[in-house]
């Protein structure tokens, strides 16, 4: 058989792309909070003021007055809400540095507020407390954590503030220690609170609002937890694939026509396990791949990209085998004929 | 501003504007507005109470009062009162429904039922309550010297 070389690609965990679709939401988010319409309500510190105004024939002629102004000052409601953005666990290992938590924090108030940030590393119910490094701020508001460019976090020095309906992305780094074993979570948690001061519901600040009214805290308390999770998991893939030859006389030579079958076999070893596990191969030069040869585990699977787990795109077949738990193995086939 | 400060500041205004209203015609407005909020009552239940305008905060029901007096000792005919709605007061209804309202800043009246809003691509809707910009009671008849009455319209800060 001639040696045909052909490059063989994994790809697992697609986190990254669903992190982008997280930010795309959070993108959207911010356009609505741009428009001048608030979820939020009037802003606080806005005057309310009624006049009415009369007009009646006396003596023959109109007469026209205006009674007092009432003017009523709009309070502040401090509102705060925090959510984790991590679509699932932050997989991570053992000895791990800076591993990135990342959280959302939204005003939903109507007054610009500074926000109090907390993390808290040492949840209870889980396997381990990491070790904090630090909190930063999306300062360019991206998304995604730029070392360097991002803002370090300083509790009391440089407390975000936020517009009304205005939100911020949060990272919290931690260290993951290198004891630690394959399966082993930790809870990263962020709490926001309003500076202006929490409470229950109802609870007033005379005087503390923006634009000199009463601040008073909303059902949210004004301040909220988020929290995620850190899975330590080393599970790994390999990928071993073989050949076998039909040629059109019966024999295993390699020849124009020949039919040649790949078995790849991918086998998840360590603990855990892997998301979103796909495998792709390109069809090689000078063979033509034969329309619906795909197999998974024995079962056939079309070409078109449908409700089954293979593709076909006229240069590579791919299978997206999903989550793999380790110790176990998916088997893919198919055919090519040589031209 | 506090809202012992605030509730000063009103009464200096009423008492500043209707010095000079008595001084050039007999007749007295007042405006005047209170918060609608819910008290329990000791069984669990709520009622609604209307409170001084201490706490503001978007989405509470404002009740606004607005007072008429003849002071003086002419009648005073086609007596009517005009009341724009603030800009962020979403208008909820008048407690007599005798009202004419404007959607368009005053430059058309009529009853809330005959007006329509033109959308953007030319079509139009009946107008509701929230497009009003301005309220007017027309009352039809004359105030004879020393009659008085009060109007109350309600609205929701946006």
């Amino acid at each position: 058989m001639k040696t045909r070389h052909h490059q063989l690609t994994l790809a697992h965990s697609l986190k990254s792309g669903v992190r982008k679709l997280a930010f795309c939401s959070t993108a959207m988010f911010a356009v609505f909070a741009s428009s001048n319409a608030y979820a939020a309500g009037t802003l606080a510190g806005t005057d309310i003021t009624n006049i009415a105004t009369a007009s009646y024939e006396s003596g023959g002629s109109t007469v026209d007055i205006d009674s007092n102004a009432v003017v009523i000052k709009v309070d502040e409601l401090l509102d705060v809400t925090a959510v984790s953005s991590d679509p699932g666990d932050v997989i991570t290992t053992n000895g791990a540095t800076n591993v990135v938590s990342t959280f959302r924090v939204t005003n939903t108030g109507n007054g610009s507020e500074a926000l109090r940030l907390t993390p808290n590393v040492a949840g209870g119910g889980d396997d381990f407390d990491p070790a904090l490094v630090q909190v930063v701020l999306d300062t360019n508001g991206n998304g995604v954590y730029d070392p360097g460019v991002d803002t370090v976090y300083v509790a009391g020095t440089n407390d975000p503030v936020l517009a009304p309906d205005q939100n911020l992305t949060v990272f919290v780094l931690t260290n993951v220690p290198a004891s630690q074993v394959d399966g082993d979570r930790a809870q990263v948690g962020l709490t926001a609170a309003a500076t202006t001061g929490t409470g229950a519901a109802g609870t007033t600040f005379a005087g503390a609002g923006q634009g000199g009214g009463n601040a008073v805290v909303g059902s949210t308390g004004a301040d909220a937890d988020a929290a995620g999770f850190l899975l330590v998991n080393a599970a790994s893939v390999t990928l071993t694939k073989s050949a076998s030859v039909v040629d059109p006389f019966g024999g295993t030579t390699s020849v124009p026509g020949s039919i040649i079958t790949y078995t790849l076999v991918a086998t998840v070893s360590g603990t855990g396990a892997l998301t979103n596990l796909a495998i792709n191969d390109p069809i090689p030069a000078s063979s033509q791949y034969v329309v619906n040869s795909m197999t998974l585990e024995g079962a056939a699977v079309t070409d078109p990209a449908d409700a089954d787990q293979g593709n076909f795109n006229g240069s590579r077949v791919s299978v997206a085998l999903g989550n793999v738990p380790a110790g176990q193995t998916r088997t893919v086939t198919f055919r090519v004929r040589v031209q | 501003m506090n809202s012992i400060m605030k509730l000063c500041f009103s009464m200096i205004l009423l008492a500043a504007s209707s010095v000079p209203a008595m001084a050039a015609a007999p007749v007295e407005l007042s405006s005047d507005v209170f918060v609608e909020k819910q008290q329990k009552r000791p069984d669990g239940s709520f009622s609604t109470v209307l409170a001084k305008p201490n706490l503001i905060l978007p989405g509470d029901q404002l009740v606004f009062v607005v007072r008429y007096r003849n002071a003086g000792n002419k009648p005073a005919t086609n007596f009517s009162v005009t009341n724009p709605i603030p800009a962020a007061i979403a208008f909820s209804g008048t407690s007599d429904g005798a009202e004419i309202v404007s959607i368009d800043g005053g430059k058309s009246w009529g009853k809330l039922s005959q007006l329509r809003v033109t959308n953007a691509d030319g079509s139009s809707r009946t107008a509701l309550m929230t497009d009003v910009t301005h309220l007017k009671w027309q009352m039809n008849q004359t105030l004879a010297a020393g009659d008085a009455g009060k109007l109350i319209f309600r609205g929701v800060v946006k």
